[in-house]
């Protein structure tokens, strides 16, 4: 039951990429061009995402969820040195060409060879991640 | 474009009912990074179909919407140095960050979380820099 929630979910997310046109990587870039021909659409996809989740999180307040034991406990409100590095190089990257990892997967289909590339060089980068992690936490002790 | 935010809104909104199903079923966080990247790297063994099915659901209803009205535009662009830039970037980044623009910012921002309030100004100061310097001032992209 929980894997057929997992795909629902998915399916649903990757029909909201699409018809939001955040699959799209030049409404993206358009939203990021501030000094250029400015895009507010992703704006409107961000408040529109937030409204249905954060009606979720009061609804989770003193509940279970239906196929879990609890909900995931508030992270620790720490601002680390690997948030701050990562959302950068993440965002650099997805400045470049309009990308982030939902919309990657979600345009696979018709993304041709370039879009697949990116999905390939994504999990390349997730897999050295951990690599850079310790080599920032042995360089940069203490944070 | 005087429709486009009509559409961003409306998706935008079907994108948080499906960050509200994983949550309230499944009790997860719908992060897309981390989704995949547990997959990826291992770290998410113990459930490793629910991932594959989020990320098969994420591939699929797009590619058959799609399908439907006649094909869709990513307009990515063909320089392959950027792309594959781009993607180790992004990788990299959303792991070393635990999260992307779904878990950071549609997940994070919704509970009023700092962190990802954080990040996500962040992500998007970094792209809206990436932007001036690559599009106008370099102008190679």
């Amino acid at each position: 039951m929980r894997q057929l929630v997992s795909l629902i979910s998915g399916a649903i997310f990757g029909l909201g990429l699409l018809i939001s046109g955040m699959t799209n990587t030049e409404k993206v870039q358009g939203w990021l061009d501030v000094f250029g021909a400015w895009d507010p659409t992703l704006a409107f996809v961000m408040g529109g995402a937030i409204v249905p989740m954060a009606i979720a999180w009061q609804y989770s307040k003193k509940r279970s969820p239906v196929l879990a034991p609890s909900f995931p406990a508030p992270p620790k409100p720490e601002i680390g040195r690997n948030l701050i590095i990562g959302s950068t190089l993440f965002g650099m990257g997805w400045g470049l060409v309009g990308l982030c990892p939902g919309p990657a997967i979600a345009s696979l289909s018709f993304g041709g060879v370039h879009g697949l590339s990116f999905v390939v060089a994504m999990i390349i980068g997730m897999l050295l991640a951990p690599k850079l992690r310790t080599h920032l936490d042995q360089r940069l002790r203490p944070s | 474009m005087q429709v486009d935010w009509i559409f961003g809104l409306f998706g935008g909104i079907i994108i948080g009912t499906a960050a509200a199903l994983l949550l309230l079923f499944n009790g997860r966080v719908m992060g897309a990074s981390g989704i995949i990247g547990g997959l990826v790297d291992g770290s998410g063994k113990s459930d490793w179909k629910e991932r594959a099915l989020f990320i098969a659901g994420l591939a699929i209803a797009p590619a058959i919407a799609a399908a439907f009205q006649g094909g869709a535009q990513t307009n990515l662009t063909d320089n392959y140095i950027a792309i594959i830039a781009a993607g180790l970037l992004v990788g990299i980044g959303t792991r070393l960050a635990n999260g992307c623009t779904s878990g950071h910012g549609v997940c994070g921002i919704s509970r009023l979380s700092l962190r990802g309030i954080v990040a996500t100004c962040f992500y998007i100061g970094a792209g809206g820099l990436t932007v001036l310097i690559f599009k106008h001032l370099l102008g190679v992209i």
